[in-house]
């Protein structure tokens, strides 16, 4: 085998020598931190991904060592392989943070902003992007795109509205099922993710597509409105799956399973299993698992601070055991009176009502003990 | 000990003359006092005859809004839940069906919205989240109980009137003259 030839490469100021081939992004995210463009339809576990949204991109202010001409324009960072004595800027080029702003306008230009209905809400990459790289306002004065509702099957919900068209997606179905049913219909601003003609996603890796949306296009059925996603508590478990890597994020409001998704890196991809392979997990760990008996738990997921999701969560070293309660121990056995227990009175979070054992999103009824659950 | 400061006055141990044993002198300073008072504005109002206006940056008892056409504003997004520094918000979220679609008017809507009235410290933080205008702190106490149960407000207590069908009740609950 040849020897590896490595570049080195200066991102915002920063020097990181990388193998020769490897892209602009995926050198920025070995450095880490802000200097990493932010990527909508990039994924670096799926071939062929990026080059579509145009978040990343970064200008080159020098081309290599060879030839130091700057490149003419903008470029996408994701599809773009480092040369030797590169010199890229990407937070510190005001082009880039005015082409970036522009890039966030368009694509939020038929995003209906139903934040506080859609589930991805908390954990969504668009949201993060506006927030970091977008205007407040939007010049937009048309009527948003609106699609006819597709039905994707029990496990998976569309909302084709909200859809960036990052193609992830399909190059999922693509690259873990064998046989892609779904994909984009129609083009330019009739384009749409659809089944031809109305088929249900039921390949057992298809509900990856729910972690590889970067928006709230394609969210789980299964937990459909039943919480949001800062309420639940994530912890990593794991379970023998003969068909997947098993290893999981469990969503969980109390001791109940509401969610299980794939565990996820720092920049929102499927985190690989300690033998390398990405760790996508099959439709039964993902729908069907919702007890917490089918799990070993490992601990809290560790969340970075900055999300909405760590607010309420304990993590790091707190491991599973439970903090011992004092009262008892005190007071010489006495338990201690309580005037109110909120059960009594409260109808939410009823002890008897257990959510995550409902397949779709609850209605009405659920909580009027209409409905009795076991 | 050198004193500190000169604030410090020895007791004066004097007997009192016979004026000062009389007390006729200062009672008659202090009774001025006293009655110069009865001629003076009153601070102070009747209770519950008469009430005082609210500031209007009074934030009392919460009340949850609906639109024009009486439907439910509120999504159950969980921002006020997430904003309250006292955790006294909690709720449940439903999916709308097609028989409901004149009560609530997003595709998702709280089936259940319950704040407790014993840990909420009247912040407003709510009021600043809700996306939605769904939530307002109004010009109202919470009223006193006897029991902390009561205290734990549900969605019948902090709708508003629907405006469509119960006209006259919202405008009483505003306080204007039907």
């Amino acid at each position: 085998m040849s020897e590896q030839i490595f570049f080195k490469v200066t991102i915002d100021n920063i020097t990181i020598e990388v193998p020769a081939g490897t892209t602009i992004l995926q050198a920025a995210r070995q450095i880490g931190g802000t200097v990493a463009p932010p990527a909508m339809c990039y994924y670096s576990k799926l071939q062929g991904s990026g080059g579509k949204c145009r978040t990343c991109l970064v200008e080159v202010a020098k081309g290599s060592e060879k030839d130091p001409r700057p490149m003419p324009k903008l470029v996408a960072s994701c599809r773009t392989t480092v040369m030797d004595g590169m010199e890229v800027k990407n937070i510190t080029s005001d082009k880039v943070i005015d082409a970036r702003a522009g890039v966030v306008e368009f694509l939020l230009l038929n995003h209906p902003l139903d934040c506080p209905i859609c589930d991805q809400a908390g954990e969504c990459h668009l949201q993060d992007l506006s927030f970091d790289h977008g205007k407040s306002a939007t010049r937009y004065e048309f009527q948003r795109r609106t699609f006819k509702k597709h039905d994707l099957g029990k496990n998976i919900q569309l909302h084709m509205t909200r859809c960036i068209l990052c193609y992830r997606c399909v190059f999922t179905a693509d690259q873990l099922t064998n046989k892609r049913v779904h994909g984009i219909l129609d083009r330019g601003d009739h384009a749409e993710i659809a089944t031809h003609i109305e088929k249900s996603l039921d390949n057992e890796f298809i509900g990856n597509v729910i972690d590889v949306c970067p928006v709230g296009a394609l969210t789980d059925k299964t937990f459909r409105f039943k919480n949001r996603v800062w309420f639940l508590k994530p912890m990593d478990a794991h379970r023998d799956c003969p068909t997947c890597s098993g290893r999981v994020t469990l969503w969980n409001r109390g001791d109940e399973v509401y969610r299980v998704t794939a565990r996820k890196d720092e920049w929102g991809e499927i985190e690989d299993t300690p033998e390398g392979k990405p760790g996508w997990i099959c439709n039964t760990c993902r729908f069907d698992k919702k007890e917490t008996s089918d799990w070993v738990i490992e601990g809290p997921r560790a969340i970075s601070r900055q999300s909405v999701i760590a607010q309420g969560h304990y993590a790091g070293n707190v491991g599973m055991t439970k903090p011992t309660e004092t009262f008892k121990a005190v007071n010489g056995g006495r338990t201690p009176h309580l005037l109110l227990d909120i059960h009594d009175e409260s109808e939410v979070n009823q002890p008897q009502l257990h959510l995550g054992k409902i397949h779709g999103p609850s209605h009405g009824d659920t909580f009027n003990n209409k409905i009795e659950n076991a | 000990m050198q004193p500190l400061t000169n604030k410090a006055q020895a007791v004066s141990r004097k007997p009192m003359t016979f004026l000062e044993r009389l007390y006729l002198i200062n009672i008659i300073k202090g009774m001025v006092i006293t009655f110069s008072h009865m001629f003076k504005k009153q601070p102070t109002i009747h209770y519950p005859e008469q009430k005082r206006e609210f500031s209007p940056v009074f934030r009392g008892l919460h009340v949850l809004n609906r639109d024009e056409e009486g439907k439910e504003r509120c999504t159950a997004c969980g921002l006020c839940a997430v904003a309250c520094p006292a955790e006294a918000i909690t709720m449940e979220a439903a999916e709308r069906t097609e028989d409901e679609l004149h009560l609530y008017r997003e595709e998702k809507y709280a089936a259940k919205y319950e704040i407790n009235m014993l840990r909420c410290i009247f912040c407003g933080l709510c009021e600043e989240a809700c996306p939605k205008d769904a939530i307002y702190l109004s010009e109202t106490f919470a009223p006193a109980n006897y029991t902390r149960k009561g205290f734990i407000y549900g969605k019948p207590d902090l709708l508003i009137p629907n405006p469509k069908t119960e006209a006259a009740a919202l405008a009483m609950a505003k306080g204007v003259e039907a």
